[in-house]
C-alpha cells in the first residue's frame, strides 16, 4: 500500500501499478488510433491554440480565483480562496474537458460522440460540444439517475442529444458506462468515446488530466498575481477525480504545496453506504484501468452511495490510487450531511451555491482552516454550481428552506 | 505439469482436427438458473455432441456480453459467494464428465482471489482453459505464464481489427484454441457474420497451429456450418442461455438446449 514513487507513469498507461488498458481486445486498435492522436495532437501547438480559443470566448476562461472573505474569517484561519469552475459554461469544469476530446473527435474525422453521465453534468457538457460543432450525440445514463436528474435530460434533450436509459445492474453511472463501452465496441468505425473523468483505459486517464491541466494552470499564476507565492494547501473532491488531477497536476512538483483529495463518505465511512475508494477499497480492475476499488470479496463490484450523483462512483482514476500510495496527495473524505452544512455555508456567507460534489471540498477545507495560520493561503476547487443539486437538497434537507435560518 | 503436456482441451481440440471434425463449444452461464440444473445439464450436452462446454462465472460488469449473458449474469448473482462455489461446481461437474471445460469470466474476480491461486485450484477442480475478455494479450503477459505453470490453457481473444503484430502475439500466447471474435460488437449480437472472417482464419494459421474457433453472433446450424467450414470450430452461447430462460421449466428447458445442441451439430457437421 505505500510503495514510494520513483516517477510516474512507469510505463506508457501506468502510474506505478495502476492504469492499464483492460479492456476487450475490440477496443486495443482504436485505443491505438487515439493515442496516436492525441501524442500528436498534444505536440501541435495549433491544436492547444484552437483550444485556448474557444475556452475563452466559449466557456468564459479564465475562471476567476476568489478570495472568500466571510467565509474565511468565519473559520478564523487560513484564507480561503475558490477556483471558480462553476462560472463555467454549463456550471461545471467538466467543459474543459469535452471541449478537448471534441476537437480531437474531429480530427479523427468520428462524425459519433457516446458518453456516460451520472448526474448529468457530463453529458450536458458532451451534448453541448457536440452541438456546437454538429456531431450526433447519443448519452448513456442509468435509469436510476435519469429519474433523479430529470433537468439535465431535459437540457441534453433540447441539445439534440439522445439520452439512452441504462437499466442494468445497479442503473446508475458504472452501469452507463459499460454500456457506452458496448457501444463503442460495435460502432468503433465512426464513434468517439467521450469519457467524462480520468478513469477508462489508456490514453483517456493521461489526456482527460491534461484537459482540466488548465484549472490548475490559471489557479497557479492568479495566486501568484494576488498572494506572490504558491498556496499552501490544495483541496478538491474526488468522485472519478478529474476536477482534482487538473487543479493537483501543475503542483505535483512542488512538495511545499499540501494536496487534499476528498472523497464521498455518504453516510459514513463505517457504512457500507459510501464512495470512499481510495479510503476503503481494494485494488482492483474496472471500467478498463487498474485502481482502488469498492468491492466484495468476491470481486463483485459494490454500489456506491452519496447524496451527490457526481460522486457516486465505486471506482477511482489510476493516478490518483499512485498519489496516495507515493503519499504526495493526502484523501480523506466528507459524510453527506457535511457536505450539506458546507453548501448552506457558502450560500449563506458568500452567495454562492455550490454542487454537492464541490460541497464535499468545501466541507474538508472548513475543517482544516481554523487549525491553520491567517498567513497561510488554501485553494478549494469550486468544481461546479449548484443549481442542479435543488432537488436532492429540497428531499435531504426541507427544514433548512424555511427561510432566514 | 509442464508446457509440453497437453490437458483435456489441448487433447479433444488436436483430435478433432486430426479427424477433419469441427469442435462445438457450448457457452451457459453456470448457476443460471441454479446450480443443480448447470451440473446435470454439462455431461448431457457432451452426449449431444458439444466437444467443450464453456461455463460463465457471473460478473457485476460484463462489459463484453449482449443483454442475453448480462440478464443470464444478474440471474446467477445468487448462485456463488465467490469463485470458490463456483470451482466446487465445477470439481462435482468433472466427477461426472470429462468433456473440457472452459471458465469465461472477467478479470477482477480472479485478479482478487489471486490470479496464482485461481489457476492452481481451477486446474485441481477439472477447468482445462480460461477466457478473460477483458485481459488482453497486452496485459495478459503474467496470466499466460501463471497458466502455463499451472496447466491451464489460457483462451485469448483475437478480434476484426486485430493487426497483424497484435495477431501474432495472441496466437503465440494462446493455448487450446484462439477465440476469433466474428464480429465488432458484444455477445449475442444478430447481424451476419464478419466479412473478413477467411481472410483473419489464413493469417492466424500462419502463426500458429492452435485451433481456430469463432464465437460472437453465432446461433443457427446454417452459421454453424458457414464458419465451420473455413475454421475449427464455433462457439455458441447466448442461443443456448436464451431457452434455458424463456422455456417454462427446468425439464423443458433442458429438452430444448440438448435439441439445439444436436442440431448445432448436425449443421456443423455437414460442412465437414
Amino acid at each position: 500500500m505505500s510503495a514510494k514513487a520513483e516517477k510516474t507513469p512507469t510505463r506508457p498507461g501506468y502510474y506505478g501499478p495502476y492504469g492499464g488498458r483492460f479492456v476487450p481486445e475490440t477496443l486495443i486498435g482504436p485505443l491505438d488510433s487515439l493515442d496516436a492522436a492525441w501524442r500528436q495532437a498534444r505536440n501541435d501547438p495549433g491544436f492547444w491554440e484552437e483550444i485556448a480559443g474557444y475556452l475563452c470566448d466559449y466557456v468564459g476562461r479564465p475562471s476567476p480565483l476568489y478570495l472568500a472573505r466571510r467565509l474565511t474569517e468565519k473559520c478564523g484561519g487560513a484564507k480561503i480562496y475558490l477556483k471558480r469552475e462553476d462560472l463555467n459554461h454549463t456550471g461545471a469544469h467538466k467543459v474543459n474537458n469535452t471541449l478537448g476530446q471534441v476537437l480531437l473527435a474531429r480530427r479523427l474525422g468520428k462524425n459519433r460522440v457516446i458518453a456516460e453521465t451520472g448526474a448529468g453534468m457530463h453529458g450536458v457538457a458532451t451534448a453541448t460540444m457536440a452541438a456546437l460543432f454538429g456531431l450526433e450525440c447519443v448519452v448513456y445514463m442509468g435509469s436510476k439517475d435519469i429519474e433523479r436528474q430529470a433537468p439535465n435530460v431535459a437540457r441534453m434533450h433540447m441539445l439534440g442529444a439522445e439520452v439512452r436509459s441504462v437499466s442494468s445492474g445497479s442503473a446508475t453511472l458504472k452501469d452507463a458506462m459499460n454500456e457506452a463501452l458496448r457501444d463503442w465496441v460495435a460502432t468503433v468505425d465512426n464513434t468517439f468515446y467521450v469519457i467524462g473523468s480520468v478513469a477508462g483505459p489508456h490514453p483517456y486517464p493521461e489526456m482527460v488530466r491534461d484537459f482540466q491541466r488548465v484549472i490548475g494552470e490559471e489557479a497557479r499564476r492568479q495566486i501568484m498575481d494576488k498572494e506572490g507565492r504558491l498556496p499552501d494547501l490544495l483541496i478538491a473532491c474526488v468522485g472519478g477525480g478529474s476536477n482534482a488531477m487538473g487543479l493537483f497536476a501543475p503542483f505535483l512538483e512542488d512538495s511545499a504545496v499540501r494536496i487534499r483529495g476528498v472523497e464521498a463518505g455518504g453516510e459514513g465511512t463505517d457504512t457500507p453506504h459510501h464512495a470512499a475508494t481510495i479510503g476503503k477499497g481494494e485494488v482492483g480492475v474496472l471500467h478498463g484501468s487498474k485502481s482502488y476499488l469498492l468491492q466484495e470479496p468476491s470481486g463483485q463490484v459494490s454500489e456506491a452511495h452519496s447524496i451527490s450523483a457526481g460522486l457516486d462512483y465505486p471506482g477511482v482514476g489510476p493516478e490518483h490510487s499512485w498519489l496516495n500510495d507515493t503519499g504526495r496527495v493526502e484523501y480523506v473524505s466528507v459524510t453527506d450531511a457535511q457536505a450539506i452544512d458546507a453548501c448552506f455555508e457558502l450560500s449563506r456567507l458568500e452567495g454562492i451555491l455550490p454542487a454537492l460534489e464541490s460541497s464535499h471540498a468545501i466541507a474538508d477545507a472548513i475543517r482544516v482552516a481554523a487549525a491553520m495560520k491567517p498567513t497561510e493561503i488554501i485553494v478549494v476547487n469550486l468544481s461546479g454550481r449548484g443549481d442542479k443539486d435543488l432537488n436532492t437538497l429540497l428531499k435531504a434537507a426541507p427544514d433548512r428552506f424555511q427561510g432566514g435560518k | 505439469m509442464n508446457e509440453q503436456q497437453s490437458n483435456r482441451l489441448e487433447k479433444a481440440l488436436g483430435e478433432l482436427k486430426a479427424g477433419g471434425r469441427k469442435a462445438l463449444v457450448i457457452y451457459l452461464m453456470a448457476g443460471d438458473p441454479d446450480k443443480g440444473f448447470t451440473e446435470s445439464l454439462v455431461p448431457e450436452l457432451a452426449q449431444a455432441g458439444a466437444d467443450v462446454v464453456e461455463l460463465g462465472f457471473p460478473f457485476s460488469d460484463p462489459v463484453a456480453d449482449g443483454p442475453v449473458i448480462q440478464a443470464a449474469a444478474t440471474r446467477a448473482m445468487a448462485s456463488f459467494r465467490g469463485l470458490g462455489d463456483y470451482l466446487d461446481l465445477i470439481a462435482r461437474i468433472r466427477k461426472k464428465s470429462s468433456i473440457p471445460l472452459v471458465t469465461m469470466t472477467y478479470y477482477n474476480p480472479i485478479f482478487r482471489y489471486g490470479e496464482e491461486a485461481f489457476a492452481r485450484d481451477a486446474v485441481q477442480a477439472g477447468l482445462d482453459g480460461a477466457i478473460i475478455p477483458d485481459l488482453p494479450v497486452d496485459e495478459a503477459g503474467q496470466w499466460t505464464d501463471i497458466c502455463g505453470q499451472a496447466g491451464l490453457c489460457p483462451v485469448l481473444l483475437d478480434a476484426p481489427n486485430s493487426d497483424e503484430d497484435h495477431s501474432r502475439r495472441i496466437a503465440a500466447a494462446a493455448r487450446g484454441f484462439i477465440y476469433l471474435v466474428s464480429l465488432k460488437g458484444v455477445t449475442g449480437t444478430d447481424q451476419g457474420l464478419g466479412e473478413n472472417l477467411a481472410e483473419r482464419v489464413n493469417r492466424l494459421r500462419g502463426f500458429s497451429d492452435t485451433p481456430l474457433v469463432v464465437g460472437f453472433g453465432i446461433s443457427t446450424p446454417e452459421q454453424a456450418r458457414q464458419v465451420g467450414a473455413i475454421s475449427d470450430g464455433v462457439v455458441v452461447g447466448s442461443g443456448a442461455v436464451s431457452r434455458i430462460f424463456s422455456a417454462p421449466g427446468p425439464a423443458e428447458a433442458r429438452r430444448q438446449v440438448l435439441d439445439y445442441v444436436r442440431a448445432l451439430r448436425a449443421g456443423l457437421d455437414s460442412a465437414v
